[in-house]
């Protein structure tokens, strides 16, 4: 354990910096989970997966000598024809089912994208170099690397873009109609089977949009799909369905806390922290409601 | 009665002469052994009570660890074991294996039920999608905290240690086979038990219905906890098997393999057919084949083929083997099938 942290005050500006700018992109990623949540009451274990798939997207047009920032373009375009694509085969037959199957057949989906990931490109950890150089603060005391902030940014305009969208355009509309009571949407002549594809759709774009963004930040690797699966369901439940504010918020709390854990726990632990505060957030939320005679469902 | 009595006498028979009779296969058998066990005891909680968990795993793989821990800590100190890679500067005597495999084995039932009872009452009571997620997150962060830990090995794994010099080139896979037939044996008898009681109803009125049954007084969450200890305890154990047949443990690949192993128990009782004493025994056996099939013949496409599996199961198949025969032979079930209202209902169709 290493508690530098609390001693040197630049160590910490500069953890809740990175994880500010981090959990945006969590946000981002929590966003889809809960628009399809809601919509169609699904939760999408290969969440993580199409993020990581959007990531390699970008990350393939960076091998080709493209500038990978133009993935943030192009890959929630070619994520929303594979997310149209992945509910027409398989999550239409899940949707009015179990929740349970659901999960299970989405986990299948994300094993076999795992795989193929490892296929197609292969099992190194990659990234994406956008060359943008960094910013330092405080003295050169804090860096910030610009992709990062580039990152952030351009998380903030996908998702203001969304919110409009979905509060004027028609199909945002019949979007939130659905959410609210699909069989009533029905009634008044609104295509559900095509607001859930189209919902699934966009879900899978804006994991492609996190993901190019991941590549160009971080780096990608076929396995990581999980823990971002993880991370947007702990923001889900703690912000709760349809709370956007709340969403942005908590996935900047998670990242600043993933941040903390890596500096105070070390890097082996860092994962493993992200899934034991999910666990611990669902107990807490169990105790508290059970006081009331509820439960979380 | 007498007839399931010859059928019991049958397969005790064919499980004890399978070594000798397919002598090539004996740790694909163990395997199975472990499996089916893996299979009955998830079913406890997903087919019977109808709390979906991904958690089991969490017990399989601490019984795996502290199984191994106490084999070579009762004689050796651990720290050095798993620093050199085990085997190369302590060597068991056959007393002290047997001894050790003893005292772990149990030690390896003994604490995951403890835990399954002592986080039990935080996690079961979560319902639905939470229970399923809350623990797949449990399962995912013990893999990932005991890749952590030094003692047992950390990222370079634990060396379990080798089957002592004795009795011949067979006796290692007969040992383990004889071990793990007896865990499935004794664990098809308790839950056959089990199944027979009013313990039984209380779990499945949990899964019809949990606040009915709350409201007719039953506790449920005693019921919940104890239902799990009783899983917790079987796979435990065979974890603690598998660990010393596989002879090699690590925290994500081995141990805590939440994207095989998890998945395929609960897989297995949904394809044998969930909330039946059967149908898990049924499931494992249909899955180990099909999956060995694929392995070997699909090598390096494996984890496609069992996503795929995944999926299609899971769509068309909910309702596994067990359900579907007992769609097509209601007699054989013990239900009274009226002719006529059947002819009017397959007309329907």
């Amino acid at each position: 354990m290493d508690f530098m942290v609390f001693q040197y005050p630049m160590i910490t500006i500069q953890a809740c910096l990175d994880g500010i700018l981090l959990g945006v992109l969590f946000a981002l990623i929590a966003y889809g989970m809960a628009l399809q949540w809601g919509v169609m009451n699904i939760i999408n274990i290969a969440q993580g997966d199409l993020v990581i798939l959007g990531g390699y997207i970008a990350y393939f047009m960076y091998l080709y000598g493209i500038h990978p920032a133009w993935g943030v373009i192009v890959s929630p375009i070619i994520m929303y024809f594979v997310g149209v694509g992945i509910y027409k085969l398989v999550i239409n037959k899940v949707v009015d089912r179990d929740l349970f199957i659901s999960i299970l057949a989405t986990f299948g989906i994300s094993i076999l994208f795992m795989q193929l990931m490892n296929f197609a490109f292969g099992a190194d950890v990659v990234l994406a170099n956008s060359g943008y150089g960094t910013t330092f603060l405080f003295d050169s005391n804090v860096v910030l690397p610009n992709s990062k902030i580039f990152s952030a940014f351009v998380s903030i305009v996908f998702a203001i873009c969304l919110v409009i969208y979905m509060k004027k355009s028609k199909l945002g509309r019949a979007i939130r109609a659905t959410a609210q009571n699909a069989r009533a949407a029905k009634i008044l002549g609104v295509d559900t089977e095509k607001v859930y594809a189209a919902t699934f759709g966009i879900n899978a774009a804006l994991c492609g949009v996190a993901g190019a963004l991941i590549s160009i930040t971080f780096t990608i690797h076929p396995y990581m799909g999980l823990p971002y699966t993880i991370r947007s369901f702990m923001i889900v439940i703690v912000a709760g369905l349809g709370n956007l504010p709340g969403v942005a918020l908590s996935g900047m709390g998670l990242g600043v806390f993933e941040e903390f854990a890596d500096y105070i726990l070390g890097t082996e632990f860092r994962i493993g922290s992200v899934f034991l505060l999910l666990v611990l957030i669902l107990v807490y939320r169990r105790f508290k409601l059970s006081r009331k005679r509820e439960y979380l469902k | 009665m007498n007839k399931n009595l010859i059928l019991y006498t049958g397969i005790l028979i064919f499980g004890l002469a399978a070594p000798f009779i397919f002598p090539a296969f004996k740790v694909q058998l163990s395997i199975l052994c472990v499996l089916i066990v893996l299979a009955t005891t998830w079913n406890i909680q997903g087919g019977e009570m109808g709390y979906n968990t991904f958690g089991n795993i969490l017990f399989y793989g601490l019984g795996m660890y502290l199984c191994a821990s106490v084999q070579v800590g009762m004689f050796f100190p651990l720290a050095e074991w798993t620093e050199s890679g085990g085997e190369k500067t302590f060597v068991h005597t056959p007393a002290q294996f047997f001894q050790g495999m003893a005292a772990g084995l149990v030690v390896a039932a003994v604490i995951p039920t403890i835990v399954a009872g002592l986080i039990g009452y935080a996690i079961l009571g979560l319902r639905g999608h939470y229970f399923a997620i809350c623990t797949l997150g449990l399962g995912v962060a013990a893999g990932e905290i005991s890749g952590g830990i030094e003692i047992i090995g950390a990222g370079q794994g634990f060396t379990t240690p080798p089957f002592p010099n004795v009795g011949g080139l067979e006796a290692r896979g007969e040992f383990f086979y004889f071990l793990s037939f007896g865990a499935l044996v004794l664990t098809f008898l308790a839950v056959r038990a089990i199944y027979s009681t009013r313990f039984k109803l209380i779990l499945n009125a949990i899964r019809d219905n949990e606040d009915k049954a709350e409201a007719m007084g039953i506790e449920t969450m005693k019921y919940k906890i104890i239902g799990w200890m009783v899983s917790a305890f079987f796979c435990g154990l065979a974890g603690g098997i598998m660990g010393g047949l596989v002879g090699y443990i690590d925290s994500t690949d081995v141990a805590f393999d939440g994207r095989e192993m998890g998945v395929f128990m609960v897989l297995m009782a949904i394809l044998g057919g969930k909330g039946t004493l059967w149908g898990p025994v049924i499931g494992a056996t249909v899955f180990h084949v099909f999956k060995e099939g694929f392995w070997t013949f699909f090598l390096g496409w494996q984890y496609v083929a069992l996503g795929v599996l995944i999926v299609v199961i899971v769509i068309y198949f909910p309702e596994g083997i067990m359900g579907w025969l007992r769609e097509k032979y209601p007699e054989r079930f013990g239900e009274v099938v009226d002719e006529a209202d059947r002819k009017a209902q397959v007309e329907l169709k």
